[in-house]
């Protein structure tokens, strides 16, 4: 059936079941590149989008649910030459090896601060409990994230 | 990210698809580097033609290696591919210094059958030495520079000695108006050279951009979404591939009901070849839901050993003995010791675990293939893919892309079979990405190990002699050139594992560290030569290879981080029962500096104070903490790392909380100062996880660890230790390898400041909280 989504300010139409998890629209359907397929299973975080302003692991969410929301995806914050201050802090830190969970990471982080943006170090922590990074590169995006955050908390 | 090829790339590409040779390509790499800048893409995918179905160019020729374009810009082809650990920069460095272009200038391109230089895998801390000493890619570069100045000697008239280079120009110094530049001189023609063994590297001293923290050219491609993992390739008329592997360890397969699945949405085939079952749909989700509802009958399992007497099991398989180093009077030395002292270390199978579960790409026709895949070795899933498809190799092109981190032989290779069979039962391009449980159950693990360590002190608290005795399970591994049984898919395929056969112990003929086997503190004597690093001369060290009920492969530090457990474990016990300080012990039983100065340099960043562990005075309630040190040689000589760990433990809880970390790592002369940095932090953490919870776990048909809950990664949400790390700089060196030792030494400091902390001794992997939590109730 025809499923219209609000993604990254744009919306698109498209021919899907409706139980089809949200991943799939926006990586196969709509072509892109942040939100990834790493579980499927809702506990890694890199398939993250942010939906009404709510970080959601969209492997796990039905396209159904998020008629008429906003969608934004890693590609929505900005670009390699106009980088969101979130990305921007990251790519100063050089946070990533391979780089597959900075999806996850980068937007799990910034729905949180966006919305406590007085968070305390172990709060951040706790927001992001369920995230994984395998190349561990922890310390870096912790420094990236504290950079972000001091700069929303102004 | 997406390539946004000029116009005159796309040109260019569609002239080398009609049939150009690859020197055609790089008379167009001038033009192309616009579009590969960022990571490249696979419409670089460029249908190459026949040019892809060349072998690889000859690894003695310079055009092998570099391309001079008309603008003067440089393309290096390496056979050493970026896998996330930031490779690819420090090469684009490394030609950028030798060229004297800037950093920029330099368009890399690696680990394509059809167009760069054969280099075998990436992978064991090889990419460094390998291309950054006198040799390969380093050579190549310097030969280019070498070849360049002689040819602008010869156009100015000019002696070379009074020729002056700065980006990519090269000018008389005394009249800066005589000048030529690179494009000028041999922009899209061949050099016609082979490598130049007498080609002079740069000094470290005139470094400009080698040895430089530069940033990484991909990190904002992959910050913003924009960067192209093998995930994202899309290819017209791609179609989407699953797979269903046997539910349990040996079942074979009885019977596929294919009705089972007729009619679904999407659907294009039902493939089954002898064990292996897939399925190709049009879209991804579709297949998912296919496989799931297709009904398939299989055999029960052969069975599986009891995972809580599994290391106990493993002393009485048959097994394949190698002694590494045997002075043949241990027992003796032994007895006469003032003090022995043995313990048995156990390390459990562990997994690569990617972030991304793998993923691959094939086309496949009737004659030919392409395979775009994140394996570690293209030219052996070239050779392999090409049996498996019943294909000629030089029909089949394999390209890398890269994956999620895969730390060794993760689903990669697995995959890309799996999505070359899937091809080529439909014809069309198939992308198949496996499921979490399909990546977690059937991944070539990291070896179970059982390590026994055996020493004797003499009166004065010096070890006289060492025994290490190992048993370690494994199955199947990396393809090679002619194995694919080695993965689940080929032995599905009807493929066998490299055979295992039990032979007796032989005396070594000439030292091989072993992946660490040799202890550091051993002098490693073999015949007339001495390779160890070490002073314990009485040495004995043999290892059982045995059969493993589950496919295992390189993980990062293979064997080199289990034994190292064991070894810096051990010294550490020693340390303890010859009442001396552990960086002391550890300094007198050394004798290479390289060692010594890892150990000393993260032993003075800690301002590690003298003592004997455990620490005094500590009391056996609540919160304790204490210190632990270990340190290698990885290999022996291809890299050094020391480590201080600072660590909590939660006596009521058998919680451990590491707090601090000091990394001192010697990789040679530094490529890249921030790169090195973040191997060491994210080593180092790696291996906290590793060592503190994670463990692949069974019952008695089938792996049970198949998810993030059942495998113990830590998350990002925990409080991470502060990290320092001290890079030593050794600029009249080798380049040795850098991503893999923080890795090695991390399990045991972490075990050793447990010690330290309360006096108790765990010798087992992972260090959970109860594991920690009966050892401190069984505590005296």
């Amino acid at each position: 059936m025809s499923v219209t989504l609000k993604v990254n300010g744009r919306s698109h139409t498209l021919d899907l079941d409706p139980a089809t998890p949200l991943l799939y629209a926006l990586s196969d359907d709509l072509e892109l590149r942040g939100p990834k397929f790493g579980c499927g299973l809702g506990q890694c975080g890199a398939c993250t989008a942010i939906v009404d302003g709510a970080a959601v692991r969209t492997c796990v969410t039905p396209v159904s649910s998020v008629v008429g929301k906003e969608i934004t995806t890693l590609e929505g914050l900005g670009t390699p030459e106009k980088p969101h201050p979130i990305q921007k802090a990251f790519i100063d830190e050089q946070a990533a090896q391979c780089g597959f969970c900075l999806n996850g990471v980068i937007l799990s982080a910034k729905a949180f601060l966006d919305k406590n943006p007085k968070a305390t170090e172990p709060e951040i922590q706790q927001a992001l409990s369920g995230v994984l990074c395998r190349c561990f590169t922890h310390s870096r995006m912790y420094a990236a994230i504290q950079r972000y955050a001091k700069a929303v908390a102004k | 990210m997406k390539p946004r090829l000029t116009e005159a790339a796309q040109t260019a590409l569609r002239r080398v698809a009609r049939g150009m040779d690859r020197r055609g390509f790089l008379k167009s790499a001038g033009v192309l580097i616009v579009g590969f800048q960022m990571g490249g893409g696979h419409s670089a995918k460029a249908q190459f033609g026949q040019a892809a179905l060349a072998g690889s160019p000859p690894n003695d020729q310079l055009d092998s290696w570099i391309a001079i374009g008309a603008d003067g810009k440089v393309t290096a082809f390496s056979g050493k591919e970026e896998l996330g650990q930031g490779i690819s920069t420090a090469q684009q460095q490394l030609v950028a210094e030798e060229l004297s272009v800037p950093f920029e200038r330099v368009n890399l391109i690696y680990c394509d059958t059809a167009l760069t230089p054969d280099q075998a895998y990436t992978s064991g801390s090889q990419s460094h030495p390998a291309n950054f000493r006198d040799a390969n890619l380093a050579l190549a570069a310097a030969t280019a520079r070498e070849a360049l100045l002689k040819m602008a000697a010869q156009r100015l008239g000019t002696p070379v000695a009074q020729l002056a280079l700065a980006a990519g120009v090269i000018s008389v110094k005394d009249d800066a108006s005589k000048r030529v530049s690179y494009g000028e001189l041999a922009g899209g023609k061949k050099l016609n050279l082979a490598l130049d063994k007498n080609a002079k590297r740069k000094p470290v001293s005139e470094w400009t951009v080698l040895g430089k923290p530069i940033g990484r050219p991909d990190m904002a491609a992959m910050a913003t979404g924009q960067f192209e993992y093998v995930h994202n390739i899309r290819l017209p008329g791609m179609l989407h591939g699953r797979v269903l592997r046997p539910p349990a360890v040996g079942a074979t397969l009885v019977n596929v009901d294919e009705a089972s699945v007729q009619g679904l949405p999407g659907l294009v085939k039902v493939v089954v070849k002898k064990n292996f079952v897939g399925v190709v749909a049009e879209k991804p989700w579709q297949a998912m839901q296919a496989i799931e509802k297709l009904k398939v009958t299989w055999t029960a399992g052969a069975g599986l050993p009891k995972q809580s007497e599994f290391y106990d099991s493993l002393v009485k398989q048959p097994s394949r003995d190698t002694l590494m180093v045997d002075s043949k009077d241990t027992a003796q030395t032994l007895a006469g010791a003032a003090v022995t002292l043995k313990s048995t270390y156990l390390h459990p199978y562990q997994m690569h675990g990617s972030m991304g579960s793998s993923c691959a790409v094939a086309d496949v026709q009737s004659d030919r293939a392409t395979l775009y895949s994140p394996t570690q070795g293209v030219w052996y899933q070239k050779s392999t893919g090409a049996m498996i498809l019943g294909l000629k190799p030089e029909n089949v092109h394999v390209v890398f892309r890269r994956g999620a981190g895969c730390y060794g032989l993760n689903g990669a290779d697995t995959v890309s079979y799996d999505a070359m069979i899937l091809s080529q039962a439909v014809g069309k391009p198939v992308r198949v990405q496996l499921s979490r449980k399909d990546e977690m159950a059937w991944e070539n693990y990291g070896n179970a190990w059982r390590i026994e360590e055996r020493a004797g002190l003499d009166a004065q608290g010096n070890i006289v002699a060492w025994e290490h005795e190992a048993w370690t399970p494994g199955l199947g591994n990396r393809p090679g050139p002619a194995t694919p049984g080695n993965v689940v898919t080929g032995m599905l395929l009807g493929y066998a594992p490299a055979a295992f056969s039990p032979a007796a112990a032989q005396p070594p003929r000439a030292y091989n560290n072993n992946s660490n086997g040799i202890p550091s503190y051993m002098a490693g004597n073999v015949g007339s030569s001495s390779g160890g690093t070490g002073t314990v001369k009485s040495e004995k060290v043999l290892v059982h290879n045995l059969v493993s009920p589950f496919w295992t492969g390189p993980l990062r530090s293979p064997a080199r981080l289990q034994n190292t457990f064991a070894h810096e474990s051990f010294m550490d016990e020693l340390a303890s029962r010859a009442k001396a300080d552990p960086v002391e012990f550890r300094m007198r039983h050394l004798r290479n500096e390289r060692v010594i100065g890892v150990l000393t340099g993260a032993a003075k960043a800690a301002k590690w104070e003298t003592r004997v562990s455990p620490k005094p005075g500590n009391r056996k309630t609540g919160i304790a903490t204490g210190r632990g040190v270990a340190c290698v040689a990885y290999e022996g000589d291809n890299g050094y790392t020391g480590i201080v760990v600072d660590v909590e433990v939660n006596q009521d809880t058998g919680k451990v909380a590491v707090k601090r970390m000091w990394v001192a790592i010697d990789a040679g002369p530094i490529s890249n100062p921030d790169g090195l940095r973040n191997q060491a932090e994210g080593g180092a953490l790696q291996g906290m996880s590793r060592a503190l919870g994670e463990e692949v776990t069974w019952d008695d048909q089938k792996v049970t660890s198949v998810d993030w809950r059942t495998y113990h990664s830590l998350p990002l949400g925990f409080e991470v230790p502060k990290i320092e790390c001290v890079l030593i700089d050794r600029p009249n060196e080798e380049a040795t390898g850098a991503g893999e030792t923080a890795i090695t030494v991390i399990a045991a400091a972490i075990g050793n400041a447990i010690f330290d902390a309360v006096s108790v001794r765990i010798r087992q992997i992972p260090l959970t909280a109860e594991r920690v939590k009966a050892a401190l109730d069984a505590r005296s």
